[in-house]
């Protein structure tokens, strides 16, 4: 039976990367007794997978992992077991069943919603709100981006699927899939760049920004559904 | 959410913020102002490190046990954090409340290996605590120093106000209980230390004075406090096999803490026993944890379980010094089989004798491909193991090799020491020789049944000797000679036929002779970490970051004669830094220990004969096993 899980990490749990945070939850579903399915072979390992990686520093209230098991009582009891043993800042918001054809969650990723507000003391000493604006009505945003091997220009306004900004929080909606894939700090370098900021505390994105990714959605012919969407309680 | 004692800016620009965060599973939470004791419990290496170790993990579940207690953590910041909190003048805070150590009631710092001397003083500085034990306030906290390295305390002896000689389970809630009387009365630290000095095990260097004779040697070791004791008794568990988890003394953690960064223990550890019956003459861990003490064995079937539960590790292993010795080992090996290893939990039995049976086990738990066995001869031939009383001989290994080979296994590990005391250059070609033995036994299987190639790597450290050993006295190697037995070595492993199968390789030889000093030092010593501290000596125990040219401009700076230390062998009647502590083993053992090994007289482990080496005393463990 395929479960899918969502959870929030919050406050300084920002700080566990990736791996540490699959780490934490491999130990976490044996103590709360989950009976999760294994691997074949001489180390076998649990049969989970997450949806989408979070840098460290972004806190969220939308990350997701499917896990296959061999048996579960419900979407509930799931939910208060994994709660109990859970670290603060890391909760889990909810347990669905997923239809046994469904794919696992990191193929589907289509978006996701951040929301992201300036550190205090490091916002850029414009109007915000004006310049946000007119930054979004431009037909194309060109930024470089730099690989190992080379630099080229890509065009990140079609990966912009929805943008506002009110009373200081940027709300995004921005591609996620793995072949269209748009960091939320690449959206403030260009911001900045068309605003002509190129020094001053703004520019330090990694420490400028405190990112809070809010949803993770998949698409199907109906546009962006969140992920836990796909499947259901029991 | 707790407040962080490090802004996000700092956490996000240096390596692994999780070292700092705590907030791990398990970790435990009380309100500061609920409790009469404020404990904080240090390692002073890195955080991975630090967690892994099993001692503190103990006794942070002790000490939490009272109401009146909250006991917390702090481990050494890395180098890239230290730096930031020396600019931004960020004082060291303790894990758990994030409050600043120097707020603490006491800090306990473990002392694992030499190789982190400079590391402790770190912990001071940043915390804002003096130094110098003596230059300590009424606003500072107690500092208490523990662990294996404290049986010579005397090199840090300027840096504590107390050392605690033995196991922590024993006294530490006799000196709270002292500790609440003392704060309810008002009276000093000194006072205070005084009280601590009358308990059992409790070592106040202060209270102690060390006079020198001409030579260099101590002339006199005498306390100065009317308080203090002349001799410190080693505390020790002496039940331990008590199968009421509620009994004195018998604490051992049901839930441990569990990191979110991967610790260099990412498992649950079994601790089954303390001590080792083996009595090999190098160790210092087999002289000062007698006399060995099994733990029950519903205990710890219980424990695993527990532990296992309440962590969700995937990993259980089974901790001592030699688990073959456990009495009860196929049974506590066969029931974490049956009960866990079909739930996904890998079961890791380190220092365990290859035979029959290990490898039966071995078999069931490792994928053969990947793991390799391995063996620690310690010496390379006969006559040198029957110097250093390693009872393991050449048909015993090579029994165990071909064994292995024929099970499937096609990569061995061996381990030796050079620079032993009576030394030649056939003991150090014996290490090549063994090698080639094993890799020969592997190609007498025939062709079609090899697992490809085999891979024999052998190793060699230094040998060091260390205090409450029958080599106490003897005299080390320099760092010269210690590369040019290596090299002794290493031409004869490229005259071996199966030169292709075997690699060898070395320790470094600059940290064994600097480790040399730390371990058998004096009092003097003490200004010379301190010096190599001051000129930035830090992490030591990491090869990338020790840095030699420090250290020998702080020992040269503090005219510390390193042959005095290191090449020198000591007489019998000369007073040694430690002579006061007393562990049970008497000197008039190791003595006769000493003289064994010259003549190459092998002395039976303590199952097979007692030797009457002194640790009787305690009343328990093997030394009765047998008359019971
Ligand atoms: S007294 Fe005998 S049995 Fe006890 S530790 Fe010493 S040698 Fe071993």
């Amino acid at each position: 039976m395929k479960l899918r899980i969502k959870f929030a990490k919050r406050g300084y749990m920002k700080f566990v990367g990736h791996l540490d945070t699959m780490r934490y939850f491999q130990k976490a579903i044996r103590r709360a007794d989950i009976d999760i399915a294994y691997s074949e072979g001489f180390n076998p390992h649990q049969l989970m997978s997450f949806a989408a990686p979070l840098g460290v520093g972004m806190t969220s209230e939308g990350e997701y992992m499917d896990i296959v098991v061999k048996s579960a009582t419900s979407s509930e009891a799931i939910k208060k077991s994994l709660n109990e043993t859970m670290v603060e800042g890391m909760e889990i918001i909810s347990v669905v069943k997923l239809p046994d054809d469904s794919k696992n969650a990191m193929s589907i990723v289509a978006a996701a919603d951040y929301s992201i507000k300036y550190r205090e003391g490091y916002e850029p000493d414009i109007d915000i709100k004006s310049k946000f604006d007119e930054f979004l009505s431009q037909e194309s945003i060109i930024i470089t981006k730099k690989t190992k091997k080379s630099e080229k220009e890509v065009d990140i306004r079609p990966s912009i699927y929805e943008a506002k900004y009110a009373d200081g929080i940027f709300e995004l909606k921005l591609a996620s899939a793995s072949g269209e894939y748009l960091k939320p700090d690449l959206v403030f370098q260009a911001f900045n760049n068309y605003c002509g900021i190129t020094d001053g505390k703004c520019t330090e994105l990694k420490l400028a920004l405190l990112i809070n990714r809010v949803e993770v959605y998949a698409k199907n012919d109906n546009g962006f559904i969140p992920l836990e969407g796909l499947g259901g309680s029991f | 959410m707790r407040k962080l004692a490090l802004p996000d800016e700092v956490l996000l620009s240096v390596e692994k913020p999780e070292r700092y965060i705590g907030n791990e599973v398990n970790m435990v939470r009380k309100n500061p102002a609920d409790v009469d004791i404020r404990f904080v419990m240090c390692f002073p290496d890195v955080y991975e490190i630090g967690m892994s170790h099993l001692g503190i993990q103990i006794l942070y579940d002790m000490f939490n046990r009272r109401d009146d207690v909250y006991c917390e953590r702090v481990y050494s910041p890395w180098k890239d954090l230290d730096k930031v909190m020396r600019e931004k003048k960020i004082p060291l805070f303790a894990i758990e409340s994030q409050d600043p150590i120097k707020e603490f009631d006491f800090l306990g710092i473990t002392l694992q290996y030499e190789m982190c001397y400079t590391n402790v003083l770190q912990i001071l500085d940043l915390s804002g605590i003096p130094l110098m034990a003596k230059e300590r306030t009424e606003d500072d906290p107690i500092v208490f120093g523990g662990g294996p390295c404290s049986y010579n305390p005397e090199p840090l002896a300027d840096f504590f106000d107390v050392f605690y000689m033995g196991e922590g389970e024993k006294q530490y809630y006799r000196i709270f209980d002292i500790y609440k009387e003392h704060k309810k009365s008002g009276g000093t630290r000194k006072e205070f230390l005084e009280k601590v000095a009358e308990v059992p095990g409790m070592y106040v260097p202060m209270f102690y004075d060390v006079s020198y004779n001409e030579d260099g040697t101590i002339k006199e070791f005498k306390k100065n406090n009317e308080h203090a004791k002349d001799k410190i008794v080693k505390q020790l568990v002496v039940d331990m096999g008590n199968p009421d988890e509620n009994a004195e003394f018998n604490y051992y953690p049901r839930k441990p803490l569990v990191p979110f960064i991967k610790a260099t223990q990412d498992r649950v550890v079994l601790e089954i026993q303390r001590g080792c019956i083996r009595g090999c003459r190098f160790c210092q861990a087999g002289m000062v944890y007698r006399p060995v003490r099994e733990r029950n064995i519903e205990f710890l079937k219980k424990l695993a379980y527990d532990m296992l539960h309440s962590t969700g590790h995937e990993e259980i292993s089974l901790s001592s010094l030699s688990s073959s010795d456990f009495s009860h080992l196929e049974e506590i090996v066969n029931y974490l089989i049956d009960e866990f290893h079909g739930k996904g939990v890998n079961i890791s039995l380190p220092s365990l004798r290859i035979d029959a049976f290990s490898l039966d086990v071995m078999s069931k738990v490792q994928d053969i491909r990947k793991s390799s066995l391995t063996f620690a001869p310690e010496a390379g031939s006969q006559r040198m193991r029957n110097v250093i009383n390693k009872g393991l001989t050449e048909e015993v290994i090579l029994k165990g090799a071909s064994e292995a080979f024929h099970g499937g296994w096609n990569r061995v590990k061996l381990y030796f020491m050079l620079g032993l005391p009576t030394e030649t250059i056939e003991d150090m070609e014996g290490i090549a020789e063994l090698a080639e033995k094993v890799a020969e036994v592997y190609y007498e299987i025939p062709k079609d049944q090899r697992n490809g190639k085999v891979q024999v790597t052998a190793s060699s450290s230094f040998f060091i000797p260390k205090p409450f050993t029958p080599f106490q006295w003897t005299r080390m190697c320099t760092k010269e000679e210690f590369l040019g037995k290596a090299k002794i070595v290493n031409a004869k492993m490229k005259m071996m036929l199966n030169k292709k199968s075997i690699k060898y390789n070395w320790h470094e030889a600059d940290v064994s002779e600097l480790e040399g000093l730390l371990a058998r030092g004096d009092r003097k010593v003490c200004k010379t970490v301190l010096r190599a501290y001051e000129l930035g000596a830090l992490y030591d125990a990491w090869g990338d970051s020790f840095d030699n040219d420090i250290w020998e401009k702080a020992i040269e700076e503090t005219g510390i004669d390193m042959d005095f230390y290191i090449t020198r062998e000591r007489s019998y009647d000369e007073i040694l830094p430690w002579d006061f502590i007393d562990i049970g083993v008497t000197k008039k053992f190791l003595m006769r220990e000493y003289e064994n090994a010259k003549q190459e007289k092998v002395t039976p482990n303590c199952r097979m004969n007692c030797s009457g080496c002194g640790a009787m005393t305690f009343g328990g463990g093997v030394c009765f096993e047998a008359k019971n």
